[in-house]
């Protein structure tokens, strides 16, 4: 029953963009990150190797693969950088799976099959001003029905993938009425939409993240995802798979930890001896290891369990604590075993460093999953 | 067009590469294997040329079962089928029975074109392509970074120190790549999945015709006799600028004839 031995499949496939991320992220990404760009080409390697469409069955132009898969690239990438990996992660989970999960025929044959490719992106527009974890109690955000149209007018704060120049739309949650959320597609260039510009970030500065206006924007009646007032269970179920996917993306960051600091500790000397054989030094390389090892084991449960078709919401929650948990101490371990040059920019420790810290805030704070695990065990 | 890549797993250059003290052959159960690197570039340039005018793409492979790994990965790529020559009478073959044993799956496969990396990452001996092409008869076009077909002909770049020659030759033939050809391709994931339905022959020495006696390291023309790790680096020798620091620098190199 307990096998978490993976595919040969799954193998190849991890080992695949193990090597992408060395050999096409790796190179480059310090300066996108450096001048806060844009990682286009490595998007579009990315979608050419269909990892935009992982997890979603090929009658939509997906891969035919799951979301544990999904799970497997994303710790890869995010091995070598996070800004990469989320910009993966937020297209697939936030950009094309509410269309995937709630939209209508019509609207998956419209808008999945070039974000399946990656040659667009979407995004998820849930996030207000007003507030990220009580998310009903912040909603301003309205739209209403004028004919065969809705009008949406309000903001959202803090949206990943939502102005690159490959974005189609952006589905926002938004106020239908009395105490109801419903979800609906705006197409980017829709007048009245307007992106704002990148935010200035401590971290994933080479992913994209923009506030976003509504003005009288009107879409049509036909741009509402699943049925009207079911916006709030649907943005539910979509964070529950997120924070599995961010647990990966954690995973891999802490690894990637692990993986920077067993090379330096073995080439940097102090006191006539590489680092690495003093025993403070080797605990907390331990230390460290243990963290992704038992990071990784909690998103791995936690996706047996999705796929599975069990309730996994207290699993995913248990995952991206324990993992942001992971990354964040990772992070800092890390950077102190680098001394100055951990502190360096041109170090890739110094920018999981900076990498580190939304993990525990995005896709739900870590006092939202204790929240959440506190729930589960009957507590209100 | 039926194309035939050679492939060969070598052990990852990035990891620690020993020869085994008992017969003077690689170790290569104590290493991670992977595909030689420049025959990832003659895997795609096969793809490409059967992109571009048809045909089938088959990926020929002499090594152990690890070697599987290799295959699975042309596979992903796109290559159609396999064939994996294996058998422990094998172990410790050189550069002419490699290509004496390669020969005799080409029978059995049948070939339009033939396409290698011009060296391997382990060996290096960098003569396969052109004993295989002397043993199969066939015209040899070697180094090259750019390959054309048209109708019967293969003209191709061959890449040199000056420049490149233009050489053109008929089909059949055995090409062999460099890395400026072109720049492979990472599988899909849908690739790698229907890598899993593709077939891999994987045929006996008996199916071959071949016998074991002339195989292997009892078989082989060559005998590595003996190897010795390199000697560690030896110190630097450290210029301190007083002033005359680049006349010091000049006479170094003029000591070891660099100038
Ligand atoms: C780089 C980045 C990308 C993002 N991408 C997206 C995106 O694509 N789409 C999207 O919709 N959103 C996105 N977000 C928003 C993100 O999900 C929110 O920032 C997050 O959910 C937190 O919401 P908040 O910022 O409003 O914090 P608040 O909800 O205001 O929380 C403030 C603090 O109070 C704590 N807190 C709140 N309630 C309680 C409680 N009951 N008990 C104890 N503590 C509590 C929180 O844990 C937190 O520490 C992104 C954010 C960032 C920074
Ligand atoms: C350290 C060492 C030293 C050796 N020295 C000698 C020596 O001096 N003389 C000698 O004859 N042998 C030697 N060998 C044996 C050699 O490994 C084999 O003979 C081998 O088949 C020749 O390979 P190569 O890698 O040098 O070929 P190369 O000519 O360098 O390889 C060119 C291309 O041939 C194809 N190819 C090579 N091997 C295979 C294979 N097994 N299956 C499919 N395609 C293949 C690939 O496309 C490859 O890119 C040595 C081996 C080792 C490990």
């Amino acid at each position: 029953m307990i096998d978490f031995t993976l595919t040969a499949e799954q193998e190849t496939l991890r080992r695949t963009v193990a090597e992408f991320a060395r050999e096409v992220v790796a190179p480059v990404i310090g300066d996108l990150y450096e001048r806060g760009e844009f990682p286009y080409e490595i998007v579009a390697g990315m979608g050419k190797m269909g990892l935009f469409g992982l997890p979603f069955p090929e009658t939509v132009g997906g891969m035919g693969g799951d979301y544990f898969t999904l799970c497997l690239a994303l710790e890869e990438l995010a091995r070598v950088d996070s800004s990469v990996s989320i910009t993966l992660e937020a297209g697939v989970s936030l950009g094309a799976m509410p269309i995937f999960r709630f939209g209508t025929e019509e609207q998956q044959r419209t808008w999945l099959p070039p974000l399946m490719s990656g040659e667009r992106l979407a995004a998820f527009g849930l996030t207000e001003a007003g507030g990220g974890s009580d998310v009903p109690g912040g909603m301003r955000t309205t739209a209403t029905l004028d004919g065969d149209h809705w009008v949406i007018n309000g903001s959202k704060s803090f949206i990943t993938n939502s102005g690159t120049d490959i974005t189609a739309f952006v589905t926002v949650t938004a106020l239908t009425g009395e105490q109801e959320i419903s979800t609906i597609i705006v197409p980017n260039g829709t007048p009245g939409f307007t992106v704002g510009k990148k935010y200035s970030k401590v971290g994933w500065s080479a992913s994209d993240t923009r506030e976003l206006a509504f003005d009288d924007v009107r879409v049509p009646v036909s741009n509402l995802v699943g049925p009207r007032g079911r916006g709030y269970a649907q943005f539910l179920r979509i964070l529950d798979e997120g924070r599995i996917a961010i647990a990966a993306l954690s995973v891999g960051l802490a690894q990637g930890c692990v993986d920077e600091c067993l090379r330096y500790v073995k080439e940097r000397a102090a006191f006539g001896q590489a680092i690495g054989t003093y025993q403070a030094i080797q605990f907390k390389v331990a230390d460290m290891e243990v963290r992704a090892h038992t990071a990784r084991v909690a998103y791995y449960a936690a996706a047996a369990k999705m796929l599975a078709g069990a309730d996994f919401k207290k699993e995913a929650a248990i995952a991206k604590l324990v993992a942001s948990n992971a990354a964040m101490d990772n992070a800092r371990d890390a950077t102190q075993i680098f001394g100055g040059y951990g502190f360096m920019n041109e170090y890739p420790v110094g920018r999981f460093y900076r990498d580190a810290k939304i993990l525990e805030i995005g896709e739900g704070t870590s006092e939202v999953q204790r929240m959440i695990i506190a729930r589960h065990l009957g507590l209100r | 067009m039926n194309i035939v890549v050679c492939v060969k797993q070598v052990p990852d250059t990035a990891t620690e590469r020993k020869l085994k003290s008992s017969d003077s052959t690689l170790d290569r159960e104590a290493v991670d294997g992977l595909m030689n690197e420049l025959d990832e570039y003659a895997v795609e340039e096969a793809l490409r040329i059967k992109e571009a005018h048809g045909g089938e793409v088959t990926i020929l492979t002499m090594g152990p079962s690890t070697a599987a790994d290799t295959i699975r990965k042309a596979l992903s790529m796109g290559a159609d089928k396999a064939v994996h020559l294996s058998d422990d009478a094998l172990h410790g073959s050189d550069s002419l029975q490699t290509s004496f044993a390669i020969q005799q799956v080409l029978g059995r496969t049948g070939f339009d074109l033939v396409i290698l990396g011009s060296e391997s990452t382990d060996a290096r001996t960098g003569v396969l392509a052109a004993m295989l092409a002397e043993r199969l008869g066939v015209s040899q076009v070697t180094l090259a970074n750019k390959v054309e077909i048209d109708g019967s002909t293969i003209r191709i770049q061959r890449q040199t120190d000056y420049g490149f020659d233009r050489v053109e030759a008929s089909l059949p033939a055995v090409v062999s790549v460099v890395e400026k050809i072109n720049e492979p391709r990472y599988p899909s994931f849908k690739g790698i999945m229907a890598a899993k339905k593709k077939p891999v022959d994987a045929p006996s020495l008996a199916d071959l015709g071949i016998d074991a006696a002339q195989v292997g390291l009892a078989g082989s023309a060559t005998t590595v006799v003996d190897f010795a790790e390199a000697p560690p680096r030896a110190k630097g020798q450290i210029v301190t600028d007083e002033g005359d620091g680049g006349s010091k620098i000049a006479d170094f190199l003029a000591s070891k004839k660099f100038v």
